[in-house]
């Protein structure tokens, strides 16, 4: 647990260390949010409608340009092979570096959301239902996206493959997240039920993401 | 369009997907064939 | 067709010992290929006559029902290629075998053109029935994203450069995939009955009469027939193109050594 808890602290301080990557996250994602008015116009009823989905797919971008490099810095600066001879499972080590991402990144860029839901005239009292669903969602994108990083880890610059590869595997966090959004907002159907579900993904990846992954970087270091 | 065009269309995509990947598989096997066999053939001229 | 020319005595040496199974396979596919691709030839051409001569128009959808037969095994295979991939995948990772990487590698186009094929028949369908190329059905989703689900196993296959570990981690993506494909479907289907317009016309009518059926049955047998052709000769294929890797190899050793007990490698 100790160990567990180290890797956590050593990576979460490593990526505040590096703000210039969190930085170029949220500025990936307010101009993706601000490019889409441009191209559909400037009519705020338009905007509204679509705003929740908007957000969602920004947020899922931006948390997948940052997470590419889960693994990277560690695997050139030589600490993956240590942290792989430790004491740790690998699956542990996965899990604390996506929570460790997690906190760095998801928690920032679902904060900054209905900050930019402002630009697409999001109904500013849903923000907490916003921030809530994202907040549910945001792991799981961490922990699924951390699967892409590892199996992407020998391409090198491997950024566009992984989110080719691991966009698909996305689709039931979007549906879900932004059909709990807009059942809150007044949709038809209630919010619990893709609430509920929305939970069970996340959970679900929590528990399964990390053994793949695991599974993805012992193919590469151990034959 | 008529609805047999549409018909059409179907089968006629079907069927160039289909020649498409027969004349993929077949050309690429020949290829192989063949520079399987001039490597051989060097191979054994220069053993003995 | 005739069996690769080569040397038994070198592939003794060279060949035996790293593809052991893979020479043998070589034979055996070589044997059978003619007769399953005749038989392929033959189920097809059957399918195609009760499909296009035999089986009446649709009361219904008139003419444009014949799409259904080439339509709805593609995306049968679309699967069931899919599947193939999977199977080879794990074999490859539990047993290690070469020829199960082999397998899937051979496979992933297949299903993507399958894919490609189910959905573009299912989009010239939809033309004349819903009066759009593309309609957000969950199944025309979910099969969209069987082919992104191609496409991805290729781009990592392409974007390796060693070749085992290519096999591997492409393995591990089938297998995520096939964990993660269920739920895809789920979602697509519960987020399709929130969304799905009031006067969709089911692409299968309402129930499928006999003399509609033993023609896709027909042609179902056909497309997996062809799968099992194809599959084979990209297999040979790919054993063949290792085959001229380790060739090369064992020429350059030898360029630069000049003794043939080189070309014997681990």
């Amino acid at each position: 647990m100790t160990a567990f808890l180290a890797v956590l602290r050593r990576d979460i301080a490593l990526g505040l260390r590096e703000g210039g990557a969190l930085g170029t996250a949220l500025g990936f994602y307010l101009v993706v949010i601000a490019i889409l008015p441009l191209g559909l116009g400037p009519d705020l009823d338009l905007l509204q409608r679509i705003s929740g989905g908007v957000l969602w797919i920004g947020l899922l971008l931006s948390s997948l340009l940052s997470i590419d490099r889960l693994f990277a810095h560690d695997l050139e600066d030589g600490s993956l092979d240590v942290l792989m001879s430790g004491a740790l499972p690998l699956e542990l080590i996965v899990a604390a570096k996506a929570i460790a991402h997690f906190l760095v990144f998801g928690l920032p860029l679902v904060l900054f959301a209905p900050l930019l839901g402002l630009m697409l005239n999001f109904p500013l009292p849903a923000a907490g239902v916003l921030v809530g669903t994202m907040a549910i969602g945001a792991p799981a994108v961490s922990f699924i996206g951390a699967i892409g990083a590892a199996l992407t880890l020998p391409v090198g610059r491997g950024g566009l493959l992984l989110a080719l590869l691991m966009l698909p595997f996305f689709i039931p966090i979007l549906i879900f997240g932004v059909a709990t959004l807009n059942a809150s907002l007044g949709g038809p159907g209630s919010a619990a039920t893709p609430a509920l579900i929305l939970t069970a993904l996340m959970l679900g990846a929590l528990v399964l993401a990390p053994f793949a992954a695991a599974f993805a970087l012992r193919v590469q270091f151990r034959g | 369009m008529s609805h047999e065009m549409f018909v059409g269309l179907s089968y006629g995509v079907t069927g160039v997907v289909f020649a498409g990947l027969i004349a993929w598989v077949v050309v690429t096997g020949r290829r192989r064939r063949a520079e399987i066999a001039r490597l051989e053939a060097e191979g054994r001229s220069r053993n003995g | 067709m005739s069996d690769v020319p080569m040397n038994e005595r070198t592939a003794g040496q060279t060949l035996v010992q790293r593809f052991s199974n893979p020479t043998r396979f070589m034979a055996w596919s070589g044997r059978l290929l003619p007769f399953l691709s005749l038989l392929t030839v033959g189920v097809i051409g059957f399918g195609l006559y009760v499909g296009l001569v035999v089986a009446p128009p649709d009361y219904q959808q008139g003419e444009t029902v014949r799409i259904m037969f080439v339509h709805v095994p593609a995306a049968w295979l679309a699967m069931f290629t899919y599947l193939t991939v999977v199977i080879s995948s794990i074999g490859f990772l539990v047993w290690r075998h070469p020829l199960a990487d082999v397998s899937a590698k051979a496979a992933v186009p297949l299903g993507a053109a399958f894919t490609f094929l189910a959905l573009v028949t299912g989009s010239l369908w939809g033309r004349p029935m819903w009066g759009t190329y593309w309609v957000w059905d969950a199944r025309l989703t979910s099969v969209l994203v069987l082919f992104f689900l191609y496409l991805g196993l290729m781009a990592l296959r392409n974007a390796l450069e060693d070749e085992l570990l290519a096999g591997k981690l492409t393995a591990v993506l089938a297998i995520v995939g096939s964990v993660i494909l269920p739920v895809i479907k789920f979602s697509v289907d519960w987020w399709s009955t929130l969304h799905q317009p009031a006067s969709v016309i089911r692409m299968d009518g309402p129930t499928l009469h006999a003399s509609m059926l033993w023609p896709l049955l027909v042609m179902a047998v056909g497309f997996s027939l062809f799968f099992f052709t194809l599959h084979l000769v990209a297999m040979r294929n790919e054993v063949m193109r290792r085959r001229l890797l380790t060739l090369q190899r064992g020429r350059a050793r030898v360029g630069r050594s000049d003794t043939a007990a080189t070309i014997v490698e681990g």
